[in-house]
């Protein structure tokens, strides 16, 4: 007892010295300095900052703002409704619907996009009519608008992608769960939108969210086919008065905002759908 | 007619037979007991008469229908998956896993079949589904998920989802063997109330002691045949075939 009282005055006057850390503070400095010195580049920079708002709320500007976002859901949309069923068919007993998905999406994840939207844009010059005998024939031309041909370029590569992340989330769920569900009476459509879909989504979701903000940029793509998203507004805009970087800016500004939201977006999404 | 009526099942994943020509009968009411070492087959039968595996010869009925077929002119047509889905109505499984469906609380859980399967309005279903997570001893738990249920309570509610379709038939496949050795009693007692309220039910279990208390018959299975089969007291206290006791001296 003696012995124990003597032990708490002894670990009471020893006095506790913080591990100090002297690189936070050196790396903090460093980072801020360069920071700076990026600002101070861009203030002396031949850049009319006053114009960018100008340009961000430019009606041509707010014009490609609505295709890109149009264009960027059409594509992304039409992805997950042919990855879904692009991912049934690779996971089907019917060899012919497996070698299908397994070609589909070596092919379609195998062409860059933008050779894609281009092969897309110029069908005409091998396909002249659009037709099935006997049905229906329509020209080429008047079907593949420059939208339409990017529409098919990004969403037929994101399908493929899509695919894969399906799949990937269809496999991740329990066979118990499938069992279950049968031995309950449900049928196969039932099972797959009741349970395994479901459970599925936190597989899915995270990769489709990462996805979905690479679509929104890869919209730009469109530019080459002169579709008026936000990087050809920008580029119309700007042959004008050819204030190419202020435009440049603001149509960066749109990017950030859009991307912002959508993260935003996916947060919830993976919120809703987390483990219970 | 017996309830179910199996002959002559087979059954082979790949080269191995894992059943070698099967049959058995099980009476209305009747409680049904499959024992047998690792590997005998029994969660393999268990599943065939549910349909949930193809059997490769035999056949089974169950109320008088044949499992995964529609007789028709005088032959028996395989039925598409939609089909066997709506004969899997009449027959209940649990699973030694439990498998709840985690994204849904203990109540939907039991809802999902009359709702989802049956296409019963949802108010009238809610109160039914009360009143089986009451009976298995679970009424406070309604609204838990899954994942906050004990392995003991996750089992009763799946029970309970069984239950829930009316089913005239239940298939165990041991309910027990994945529970920590305190919460196989709960289950246990469950399932001896639904014996004594006539459910005609077949049962893979290690649980000699229910087996001998509630089963009306015991079958004995070993490397995908019937060995033995008779009254709890017949098969467990007087075993005929060395494989019986064999098996026997093991577990007791
Ligand atoms: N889907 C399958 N594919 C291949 N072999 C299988 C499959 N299911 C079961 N088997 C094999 O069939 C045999 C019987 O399996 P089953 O699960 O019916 O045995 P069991 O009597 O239930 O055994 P346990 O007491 O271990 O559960 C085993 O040898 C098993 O490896
Ligand atoms: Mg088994």
């Amino acid at each position: 007892m003696a012995s124990d009282t003597r032990m708490n005055d002894v670990r009471e006057e020893l006095v506790v010295v913080p591990l100090r850390h002297p690189w936070r503070w050196v790396s903090g400095t460093v980072i801020v300095l360069l920071l700076a010195a990026l600002g101070w580049a861009m203030s002396e920079a031949q850049i009319q900052w006053e114009d960018v708002p100008g340009f961000f709320t430019h009606p041509v500007m707010f014009e490609g703002l609505l295709n890109t976002i149009v264009l960027a859901l059409a594509a992304q949309g039409g992805a997950i409704v042919l990855g879904v069923v692009v991912a049934l068919m690779r996971l089907s007993a019917n060899p012919v619907a497996r070698w299908f998905a397994v070609g589909y999406i070596w092919l379609f994840r195998g062409l860059p996009v933008l050779l894609q939207i281009l092969i897309w844009f110029n069908l005409a010059l091998v396909f002249q009519n659009i037709s099935i005998p006997g049905l229906f024939s329509v020209p080429t031309n008047l079907v593949m608008t420059t939208f339409v041909a990017a529409l098919l370029g990004l969403g037929l590569n994101e399908s493929a992608y899509m695919a894969e992340i399906v799949r990937a989330g269809l496999s991740s769920v329990d066979e118990g769960q499938t069992e279950a569900a049968k031995s309950i009476g449900m049928t196969p459509m039932t099972t797959l939108r009741r349970v395994v879909l479901p459970q599925a989504m936190r597989v899915i979701i995270p990769p489709t969210g990462n996805n979905f903000i690479n679509m929104i940029k890869g919209t730009s793509m469109a530019s080459v086919i002169a579709f008026t998203e936000l990087v050809h507004a920008a580029n119309n805009i700007s042959s004008r008065n050819l204030e190419i970087m202020e435009t440049l800016f603001a149509a960066a500004a749109w990017y950030l905002v859009m991307v912002s939201i959508a993260s935003i977006g996916q947060h919830y999404l993976e919120r809703a759908y987390g483990p219970r | 007619m017996a309830l179910v009526e199996a002959i002559g099942v087979r059954k082979s994943f790949g080269h191995t037979e894992v059943l070698k020509g099967i049959d058995m009968e099980v009476e209305r009411g009747e409680v049904v007991c499959l024992l047998g070492p690792s590997g005998a087959g029994k969660s393999t039968f268990l599943r065939c008469v549910n349909h949930l595996e193809t059997i490769d010869a035999g056949r089974i009925w169950v109320d008088g229908v044949p499992v995964g077929f529609r007789a028709s002119g005088g032959k028996l047509h395989e039925l598409r998956e939609r089909d066997a889905a709506h004969q899997r109505r009449d027959v209940g499984m649990v699973f030694q896993r439990f498998n709840l469906f985690p994204h849904r609380t203990a109540l939907e859980n039991i809802m999902e079949g009359p709702v989802q399967v049956l296409g019963r309005r949802k108010a009238e279903v809610g109160a039914e589904a009360l009143a089986l997570l009451e009976r298995v001893g679970l009424a406070e738990k309604a609204s838990a998920y899954p994942g906050q249920l004990s392995g003991g309570q996750q089992q009763r509610v799946a029970i309970a989802r069984a239950l829930a379709m009316k089913p005239k038939l239940m298939l165990f496949d041991e309910p027990t063997s994945a529970l920590d050795p305190e919460l196989v009693g709960e289950v246990l007692d469950v399932m001896t109330s639904l014996a004594r309220d006539g459910m005609t039910m077949i049962v893979v279990t290690h649980e000699i002691g229910f087996a001998r208390s509630v089963a009306d018959r015991v079958v004995f299975l070993v490397d995908g045949a019937v060995v033995e089969s008779g009254t709890p007291s017949d098969v467990l206290d007087d075993p005929q075939q060395p494989r019986t006791r064999q098996f026997l001296a093991k577990v007791l």
